[in-house]
């Protein structure tokens, strides 16, 4: 069984720079073929190879779901990060070789709904560009609100607007405009669901209100993907492959499993699917848990996410 | 290779038998000489060329004879196949699914000429050549679920994921084991699996939701269920129990042969990748002991595990009247000696039976 | 005394809680018979609460007994029915105009719940918006898996279905949609032999 989503290879068929911080990929199949269909909201890991390191890094795609010819995705530049877009940014070029996942969704639409309201806040639109075109082929209520941090830096707010003038609204940080969010989540008819893309703070915020105002948690659907975070080298014991490996200071554990060819199983490789949950067998230090998975009870030392997860300390051995 | 379709019924005259051919690839569904429930679950990438695994929407000799039965169900009971609302999407996606399929594996049988999205499909067994719009339900005489699915073998269960659950939202279900589709609809996985008996506790519903859910575009999944069933009847619904129940009494040591059927069910998972849904085929092949106990190492084994099958399952699927019967009968077929593990005949490598 | 345990069953089976005061855009309570002190409690619990629900109860031959009460907790709006069947025209459109973030609550006979529940749901309402309590008779209402039929009231097992005469027995399967447990025919395989109907739960 292998480890995470089929492969497709493609090639790079365009670098369009959007603004300072943001850049829109698209590719082809390699051998011409068409590209599978998926849902709005589904995601694409894309294998970057730089020099002796592989990252695998999860993309919203925003292409339009029931186009075979391409996929796109919207990569922010994160100098910060630990280099996968910026890899992407400075030296991927039209015409190189790549290989994507099979697309997979874990921000799926709720086609119970009777309308969608999209809460986006920067590059958090990409999922819900695809969203949108979905539900324009099928037929289906929407509003969007985009937030970003000025005009310049709203990435496909000019298209999205042209295409939906009364359905999609923006708000600007740098005119002092802010999303209604209070007045938005009251008065909705029945069967509205609420999703929110976007960073931390804006999700948790959209979260709370949605609670405080009485709104049922199955129609209250967020996603944030988290970047495995930098943190200082550590050892591991794999009991079942009978390795002990190095994680290194720029990638995970799941990065450094991966390196060593031990079947890991993944699919967002952020922290929210489960699907890489480890269990821990020994350990003699602390545990730095970056998941959004685990139940509290499971973050004593019987369980990891490595994904996005890390570890300080003498001893840690897992069941892998 | 050529099918040569059977002329046969499900009901009635039950005329239906199975060729040589179909019966050295039947689904055995026991591995080993005991059965209980596990998550049992593996990859659907194919299996050794004839087997029913080969393709993935087999079509064999019944095929024909199989959709004539489904439309008289259908005509009888529409109420089989249900679709609400927010599943059409998923419909298309299994008319696709099946489309490109069928005329991949089959193109001898089945043809499908895309142009964007003006489709022709050519089904030569059922004599249909259609032309249709991709996503215009205008453009098919019936929604496109039923549609294709009135021209596939097996019940489909379409399933909704959402709140971390899958939600029997629509299907197809005529050749199904005692349960139905109009009572079920809109249950979530603990809901419609709530009348089967130990497997709730033993967890094994959890474990098998956990990975149904994560079930990928390019992995499909695939299991064995079995139960038995007295002639060989398709559609052995709730909806009619008060008409075929009764059928169950009319076994005899001399007609058991004959009579009882061993009732597998190839149960394959795709996930839908328009709409996210997963697509659940439950296909239904039934084979009579007398033609069961041709293969030896399935004669000895199909006896142990019936007689060591705890009272509750047997209960559960029906036969415990019955088991006493059905028993005489497969002691005959059970010389004691070892079986070979697996479920495939091994036909030239296990002894005849010892007499 | 209106409750009534019911013993652990199978995972289709509806389990109520206790109704519970929850803040919410709207506050909307349905009940039959005994149903009514549920909602008296929450009442009790949060009277102001209470004074912005709109309350909608069917005595069902209790007479006064829970009328006056309930009046006396000064909802928003009370609204008594002589049966659920003629409130049910009402309860749409009160739930249809519910904004996301309404709570319901019901209260009664797992008729009345299922019924009420079948329609919010069909609205959009969500699932956990919904709060139910069981109270009064634990009569069921049956579907029979044969002709369709829904019998009300069904307080023995087996039971006649009241529409094609098969002998049913209740089987604890439950149908959200169709608010219904299911009725399978009990003498299919030995026809005439119908054991003597038992009280359910007895």
């Amino acid at each position: 069984m292998s480890a995470g989503p089929g492969k497709l290879p493609v090639i790079v068929t365009a670098k369009v720079k959007l603004n300072d911080l943001v850049t829109r990929f698209e590719f082809a199949h390699a051998d011409g073929k068409p590209l599978p269909p998926f849902s709005g909201g589904a995601h694409t890991v894309v294998e970057m190879r730089d020099g002796d390191v592989t990252r695998l890094n999860p993309y919203s795609l925003m292409s339009d779901p029931v186009d075979p010819t391409h996929y796109a995705i919207s990569v922010r530049r994160d100098a910060a990060g630990r280099g996968g877009s910026m890899f992407l940014h400075d030296k991927v070029q039209v015409g190189d070789r790549l290989v994507l996942g099979t697309p997979v969704n874990l921000f799926a639409l709720d086609l119970t709904a009777r309308k969608h309201l999209m809460i986006a806040g920067g590059i958090g639109v990409t999922p819900f560009v695809a969203q949108i075109k979905q539900l324009q082929t099928t037929g289906g209520a929407f509003e969007l609100h985009y937030s970003a941090r000025s005009q310049a830096l709203a990435s496909y707010a000019d298209d999205l607007r042209a295409a939906h003038p009364k359905r999609v609204k923006l708000y600007l940080d740098d005119q002092s405009q802010q999303i209604p969010l209070e007045r938005l989540l009251s008065g909705q008819p029945p069967g509205t669901h609420v999703y929110v893309c976007g960073p931390r703070g804006m999700i948790d915020w959209v979260l709370a209100t949605a609670e405080r105002l009485g709104w049922p948690p199955e129609a209250v659907h967020s996603e944030e993907f988290l970047a495995p975070q930098s943190g200082k080298p550590f050892d591991v014991e794999l009991a079942q492959s009978g390795k002990t490996i190095t994680v290194g200071e720029h990638e995970s554990l799941l990065e450094a499993m991966e390196r060593e060819g031990v079947d890991a199983p993944y699919l967002c490789r952020g922290g929210a699917c489960g699907q890489c949950e480890t269990g821990v067998i020994a350990h003699d230090g602390t545990f730095q848990h970056h998941d959004h998975w685990l139940e509290d009870d499971e973050r004593d030392g019987s369980k990891i996410m490595p994904c996005v997860s890390r570890f300080e300390g003498t001893r840690l051995v897992l069941d892998r | 290779m050529t099918i040569q379709f059977n002329d046969e019924t499900f009901r009635d005259d039950y005329t239906f038998r199975n060729s040589e051919w179909a019966i050295k690839r039947f689904p055995f569904p026991f591995h080993e000489d005991s059965y209980m429930y596990s998550v049992n679950m593996e990859r659907h990438r194919g299996g050794p060329d004839g087997s029913v695994y080969a393709k993935r929407f087999d079509v064999d000799e019944h095929y024909i004879a199989e959709m004539r039965d489904r439309a008289l169900v259908l005509a009888d009971d529409p109420l089989r196949c249900q679709s609400l609302p927010h599943m059409t999407l998923a419909g298309w996606d299994l008319l696709e699914l099946i489309m490109v399929s069928k005329s991949e594996d089959y193109p001898d049988l089945f043809e499908l000429h895309r142009d964007g999205t003006t489709w022709r499909w050519v089904n030569k067994p059922l004599g249909i050549d259609d032309t249709f719009t991709f996503m215009d339900e205008a453009s098919l005489p019936y929604g496109p679920m039923e549609y294709i699915t009135r021209q596939t073998q097996g019940d489909f269960a379409v399933l909704d994921q959402r709140e971390n659950n899958l939600w029997m939202d629509a299907g197809m279900v005529t050749t199904q084991a005692d349960w139905s589709l109009d009572f079920d609809i809109g249950m979530n996985f603990f809901e419609w699996h709530a009348p089967v008996p130990l497997a709730h506790e033993m967890g094994v519903f959890k474990r098998a939701l956990k990975f149904l859910l994560n079930v990928q575009q390019d992995s499909p999944a695939r299991r064995l269920n079995w139960t038995m069933t007295v002639n060989p009847l398709l559609d052995t619904s709730p909806e009619n129990y008060h008409k075929w129940g009764i059928q169950k009494t009319t076994l005899t040591p001399e007609n058991v042969g004959r009579k009882q059927h061993l009732r597998v069910e190839l149960q394959t998972f795709y996930r839908l990748p328009r709409s996210n849904a997963l697509v659940f085929p439950i296909r239904c092949y039934l084979i009579a002991l007398e033609d069961l106990v041709t293969v030896p190492k399935w004669g000895r084994r199909l006896h142990r595990v019936i007689r060591d099958l705890p009272a509750e399952l047997a209960t559960y699927k029906g036969f415990i009247d019955n088991r006493p019967i059905i028993l005489d009968y497969l002691s005959r077929f059970d010389d004691g000696l070892p079986t070979s593990p697996g479920i495939w005949p091994d036909i030239h490598s296990e002894p005849p039976l010892q007499t | 005394m209106s409750r009534f345990h019911f013993p652990p069953s199978i995972h289709s089976r509806p389990v109520y809680g206790t109704l519970a005061p929850r803040a919410g855009a709207a506050q909307i309570m349905l009940a039959d018979a005994e149903g009514a002190e549920a909602i008296l409690s929450v009442a009790q619990a949060d009277p102001e609460l209470m004074r912005r629900a709109h309350v909608i109860y069917i005595p069902k031959g209790t007479g006064d007994r829970f009328t006056d009460p309930l009046r006396a907790a000064a909802p928003d709006i009370l609204h008594i029915a002589p049966s659920y069947g003629a409130c049910t025209q009402r309860l749409h459109r009160v739930f249809s105009a519910a904004p996301m973030g309404a709570q319901i609550y019901l209260a009664g006979t797992e008729g009345l719940i299922g019924q009420a529940m079948a329609l919010a749901l069909q609205i959009g309402i969500p699932k956990s918006a919904i709060q139910t309590e069981h109270r009064g008779s634990v009569a069921r209402r049956v579907q029979c898996v044969h002709c369709k039929g829904i019998t009300e009231d069904v307080m023995t097992d087996p039971f006649q279905c009241g529409h094609c005469g098969l002998n049913l027995f209740v089987r604890d399967h439950y149908s959200r949609r169709l608010a219904a447990f299911q009725g399978v025919c009990i003498d299919a395989e030995d026809p005439g032999n119908v054991p003597a109907p038992v009280e359910l739960y007895s």
